[in-house]
Parts: C-alpha cells; sequence; structure tokens
C-alpha cells in the first residue's frame, strides 16, 4: 500500500509528517520509505539512514557517429526537445536538452546514431530507524541537470512488494516531478499550513490529485498560527481534514535541529497511528495486495 | 536595469514575504513570479489583471480512431516506441511493458475499446515518436495549452506571474516567458530593478529563474533541511556563474545554525546580507493579504492605528525593520555588480 505525502507548496511540514509517521509505524508494520524529493532530499537529515546501495540513474541520449552521418537533419526534426541539431551538414547532440526518447535514433537512416547512457541522478536504499526496519530509498539529481521525474521514477521503481506499506515524500509543486511521484499512490496525503499561502496552493494540489484520480485527505500544520480558511476549504470541498498539529516553538525548534517529533513529543506519535488508521480505513481492502505496490 | 533573483533551495522560508517587501521598500520596479508551479506573490500584492495570455510550449499525442481501427492489436508500434510508458493497450496485456517505463501505467482508463491504444496524456512527454512510427498515421501531435501568464497592476508597480496548468510540464518554458516578459516592460518604462521571486527546489524552473541574473539573494532558515537546501542551491549558482548574498529568516529560530550558516556563507566568500528574526506579524500580514512592511500587527508604534494595504511608511515591526535593512544592502551589492549584457543569450541557451 503506497501512501504519498504531498503538499503543493513547500516549507509546510510535509518531509516532517512523512518521517514521523514512518517512525511511528516502526516495528508495527514492515515501512519503506521513500524520499522522492529529488531536488532536495531532506528526509535523510531527520532518519538518519544507513545507506548501503547506490546506483546511477542514467538516461538514453545520442551520440553521433560522423562516419556514418550523411547531415540530412532527420534527427533535428524529429526531436522535440531541441537536443539535436544539424548543422553544415552534421548533426550535434545536446545530451542536456535530452529526454531520452530515442527518436533521433530510431529514424536516423543511415544509422548514425546510437545511444550512450548519461548519469542525471543516483539512487540510494539503506535503512532507518530504532530497529533498522524501515527501509530507506531516496533519490538526488545531479547539480545542474533539469530532469527531475526519471530520477522520481527510479526511486518509485525500489518501493518493496505489496504485503509493504510505502510512504513516499514528494517534491514540493504540481508539475511533472509531482506527478511522478503521486501516480498510482493508493492515497494522498495534502500537508498544509493555515495561511494565504497554504490555502492557495493547497487548492492547486487537490486539483492535481483529483486529476490523478488518487484519494487523499489534509493535514493541517502549525494550526492556529494563521486563519481558519483552510478549514473551511476543506469543508465546502468535502476534503477529510486528518490530522491537526498545532503551531509550537518547541516543535519549531525540534525540527530545525533534525530531531524526530515522536521521539521529544510522544503526544504527536499517536496522533500519527490516529491518521494512519484513518488513511487505513479510506483506502479499505486492497484489492490484491500482492500486486499493489510498484 | 538589474535583475534579482530571491530563491531559497527550499520552500516554506520566507522568500516570497521578502519579495512582497521589497516590493514595497524597491522604487522603481517590475515584479516577476516565477514560482509558475505554486504563484504566491499575488497573494500579498493584490494585482489587477491587465492581459491574460496563453501558455503553448508542449504537444501532447492524440489518437485518431477511425484511422487507428486497432489494427496493430497486441503488437502496436506505438506502445513499444513509446519510452515513457505513456500508450497502453486496454485489452489488457501492453500495461507496464514499455521499455524504460520503471513505473507501472495501471490507469488504462478504459475508455478505448479493446485492441485499441489508450494514450495516458499525463505520462506523454510529447517526443513524437509514437506518430511517427504508427503504420496508419492514426496518432497526431497537437498543441497544449500548458498554463497562462499575466500582465498585471499593482500598488507597487507592473507585475508579470503565471499559472501552469495542472500536471503539466515546461515550467522552465514558462518561467523564461514570464522574465522575458518582465524585462521587456522593465525595458519600455526605464525601471530600475526586476525583481524575481523564485521557484524552490534546483531544477528546471529554477534554472530558468536564474540564468542571467545579478544577484541571486538566497533566503535561507536555521534548520537542518535550510542549511542543507541552501548549500545545494548556491552549489548550483556556482555552477551557472551567478554571484549570491545570503538572507538568514527566523534567524532566532536556532542560534547556533545560523551560526554554521554564517560560518559556511564566510568559507564561501558569500555575504551574509541580513538577518531576520522570528515575528508572529509576518503571519499576520499575509493573512490580511499585505507585504509584511507594509503591516503593523507586531509593531508597537502603530498598535490602535488603522494602517491602508499601501502605507508603507508604517513598517515598525522586528522582521520589516531587518527586511528594511536587508533591501538597503541589496541594493548596495546590485549597485557593484557589473550589468548583465549576455541575459538574452544565456536563456536563449537555458531554455529548459
Amino acid at each position: 500500500m503506497i501512501v504519498s505525502v504531498a503538499s503543493g507548496k513547500g516549507g509546510t511540514g510535509k518531509t516532517t509528517i512523512a518521517v514521523n509517521l514512518v517512525l511511528a509505524l516502526e516495528g508495527t508494520m514492515p515501512v519503506d520509505f521513500l524520499d522522492c524529493d529529488v531536488e532536495e532530499p531532506n528526509a535523510h537529515l531527520f532518519l538518519h539512514p544507513v545507506l548501503e546501495t547506490s546506483e546511477r540513474v542514467t538516461l538514453p541520449v545520442p551520440v553521433v557517429d560522423e562516419n556514418k552521418c550523411s547531415g540530412c537533419g532527420t534527427c533535428a526534426e524529429v526531436c522535440a526537445f531541441h537536443a539535436i541539431l544539424s548543422l553544415g551538414g552534421r548533426a550535434i547532440a545536446f545530451p542536456e536538452l535530452c529526454h531520452g526518447c530515442g527518436g533521433c535514433a530510431r529514424f536516423c537512416p543511415t544509422g548514425a546514431i546510437s545511444e550512450v547512457p548519461r548519469e542525471i541522478g543516483v539512487v540510494e536504499t539503506g535503512r532507518a530507524g530504532d530497529t533498522g526496519a524501515i527501509r530507506f530509498v531516496q533519490g538526488r539529481v545531479n547539480i545542474g541537470t533539469a530532469l527531475a521525474p526519471p530520477v522520481v521514477k527510479a526511486v518509485r521503481s525500489k518501493a518493496g512488494p505489496g504485503d509493504r506499506v510505502v510512504i513516499i515524500d514528494s517534491p514540493p509543486g504540481t508539475s511533472c516531478p509531482v506527478v511522478a511521484s503521486v501516480k498510482g499512490s493508493d492515497y494522498c496525503l495534502l500537508v498544509t499550513e493555515p495561511t494565504p499561502f497554504g490555502l492557495n496552493d493547497l487548492a492547486l494540489a487537490v486539483d492535481m490529485v483529483r486529476e490523478l484520480g488518487v484519494p487523499f485527505g489534509v493535514a493541517i500544520n502549525r494550526a492556529g498560527l494563521g486563519d481558519d480558511k483552510v478549514a473551511a476549504y476543506c469543508r465546502q470541498e468535502h476534503i477529510p481534514v486528518l490530522l491537526e498539529i498545532p503551531f509550537d516553538r518547541r516543535y519549531a525548534a525540534s525540527y530545525a535541529r533534525g530531531g524526530q517529533l515522536v521521539r521529544d513529543f510522544p503526544e504527536l506519535g499517536d496522533s500519527l497511528r490516529g491518521l494512519w488508521r484513518q488513511i487505513r480505513a479510506a483506502v479499505g481492502p486492497l484489492p490484491e495486495e500482492g500486486e499493489m505496490a510498484r | 536595469m538589474k535583475e534579482l533573483l530571491v530563491i531559497s533551495g527550499k520552500g516554506g522560508t520566507g522568500k516570497t514575504s521578502i519579495v512582497g517587501a521589497f516590493a514595497v521598500l524597491a522604487e522603481s520596479k517590475v515584479l516577476a513570479d516565477s514560482d509558475v508551479d505554486a504563484a504566491d506573490l499575488h497573494l500579498l500584492l493584490n494585482p489587477t489583471v491587465k492581459t491574460i495570455n496563453e501558455f503553448r510550449a508542449s504537444k501532447q499525442a492524440v489518437l485518431d480512431p477511425a484511422k487507428c481501427a486497432g489494427q496493430c492489436s497486441a503488437s502496436a508500434a506505438c506502445a513499444e516506441v513509446c519510452r515513457f510508458g505513456a500508450i497502453s493497450l486496454s485489452c489488457g496485456t501492453g500495461a507496464g511493458t514499455n521499455a524504460g517505463g520503471s513505473m507501472s501505467v495501471s490507469d488504462t482508463g478504459g475508455a478505448a475499446g479493446a485492441g485499441f491504444p489508450h494514450i495516458d496524456p499525463v505520462s506523454c512527454e510529447g517526443c513524437g515518436v509514437c506518430a511517427r512510427a504508427c503504420p496508419h498515421g492514426a496518432i497526431s501531435m497537437e498543441d497544449v495549452v500548458s498554463g497562462h501568464w499575466f500582465v498585471s497592476d499593482t500598488a507597487y508597480g507592473p507585475m508579470v506571474h503565471a499559472r501552469l496548468g495542472v500536471a503539466q510540464e515546461n515550467s522552465g518554458k514558462l518561467v523564461t516567458q514570464v522574465r522575458r516578459e518582465a524585462r521587456a516592460i522593465a525595458e519600455r518604462q526605464g525601471l530600475e530593478y526586476v525583481i524575481i521571486d523564485g521557484p524552490p527546489g534546483i531544477g528546471c524552473p529554477v534554472i530558468s529563474s536564474m540564468s542571467g541574473v545579478d544577484l541571486a539573494l538566497i533566503v535561507t532558515e536555521p534548520t537542518v533541511s535550510g542549511t542543507h537546501d541552501m548549500r545545494r542551491v548556491v552549489e548550483l549558482a556556482h555552477y551557472f556563474g551567478v554571484r549570491t548574498a545570503v538572507c538568514i529568516n527566523k534567524y532566532d529560530l536556532d542560534e547556533a545554525s545560523a551560526e554554521q550558516i554564517e560560518e559556511y556563507c564566510r568559507s564561501e566568500r558569500i555575504e551574509v546580507a541580513g538577518r531576520i528574526p522570528f515575528d508572529e506579524g509576518v503571519v499576520g500580514a499575509l493573512v490580511r493579504g499585505v507585504p509584511m512592511v507594509a503591516n503593523a500587527d507586531s509593531c508597537p508604534v502603530c498598535v490602535g492605528d488603522s494602517v491602508q494595504a499601501s502605507d508603507s511608511a508604517r513598517p515598525h515591526g522586528k522582521a520589516a525593520l531587518a527586511t528594511r535593512e536587508l533591501w538597503r544592502r541589496v541594493a548596495v551589492i546590485l549597485k557593484q555588480s557589473p550589468s548583465s549584457q549576455a541575459y538574452a543569450r544565456e536563456v536563449s541557451i537555458r531554455d529548459r
């Protein structure tokens, strides 16, 4: 069963809730934690995983054999991403723009283009938690690389089999990297804060999860700090508010130091296990548990 | 004209609140919200939209069922060539088997009849390989409206902002469009600054926001994650040769962390241009939809007075005072930096 934690906006407490949820569940069921915020993976700062493996994530990009290239320009015409140009009878590839669709190589009439892997990031796996029972996976895009979704997909592909609970920490926003991380989840928890920024971005995130057809609910972090418009919006849209974490400077200070809130404040562990029971009830029985978590 | 990008690596550090304050404090400027995924600046500046423009930068594969007629059945060329797992066959054999698609594509949608390929618009990257590979010419590539961009007036000057459609890509190109328009307005009206509210992260929208700016002001907070993400965005700025300065927001939340950030900045020779204390008045201003320097909630001088949203003469809250100081310092740094002539060239190269 896969639960993604998303937010629309950054800084709402998505990582805090995802990390502490997995810590609250540790020992009660087999859990995986996937940090899909591959531009800014932060969960490791709180979970302190012992990393065991590291794999390169690559994308197939074109190389041109100049001896075979006739300069016909088909490759440049095929490429929707302007990653290959035909100039002065020569094809020139720009791997950093390439999405790896393979069109240039496939349609080159002289077979002058082959594909080589280009590293765009890494996926690391390890173990976290008191007993090492949490399987931990994170991805990281290389600096200067604009292609997060393939790295997100590589992280997603590391989720364990369907009898495990998979908690995904998603990137902020509502565009391609988030979609790659939330798509196919059994449930999405949207974390927000009770401010106009929080509300604005929550509404965008709600549009996204509705578009993806993923059931969802809301957690309000820093409750009491702003106004009550987020709660009113959820009522009006019939969105369940599953959890409210009050604003508390002690929580903020614990987070600042990289602390684990469920250890420092045990009452939060109870709240998060309560959150989990509500999500489990909302998802209902899974059709074929063995096939779900992929 | 100077371009200032306010950026953070991590979301929620207070970037937009600071840009909102700069909108009040800088005299001659155009504002650009390049966080096209989750634009928020309009919530502080209450823009009046003057023009709405469609943004079309990508294409999507569309199937013509009449030409397809399910002729390929289980071995459809389109599904075979798609590297993004966007095409599945609804007869139930094709889903998730495409090369390169490491995730399963389970949402076949059930729209097409038996044997017809189903194209998932969310997964389609618009590469067009399927259209070329289809032997029946049944797939065409069609323009998608992936968002809108707006030119607006605010009480503080012109503003360019955008909204990316839900689950759309090409946010980098939309950012480029927003910046291009903001720059054109600044040139036409002879404005001194382009102030850009940046997106979070270090991916394509950030890269598009950063290329060719005169200064990237990195807003960070003294938390382990704030520090971590600041380092990543500093690396990115250095990668693109962009000058950086740092502002530590909510610095008194954890002064030891704040000191570590300062130490890191010293070692990297990055100026710490400001330190802003944690101040609930900032949230108060946000809730009222006004920039914090126009906020009187936490201000002993202003309490009891009625405050106008546009009245920038009342900023006595502690965060507001520190932000004024920050702007003074940033303006000095911007004056020192050489003018960016290479902008247009770089942006055209870094379109995505």
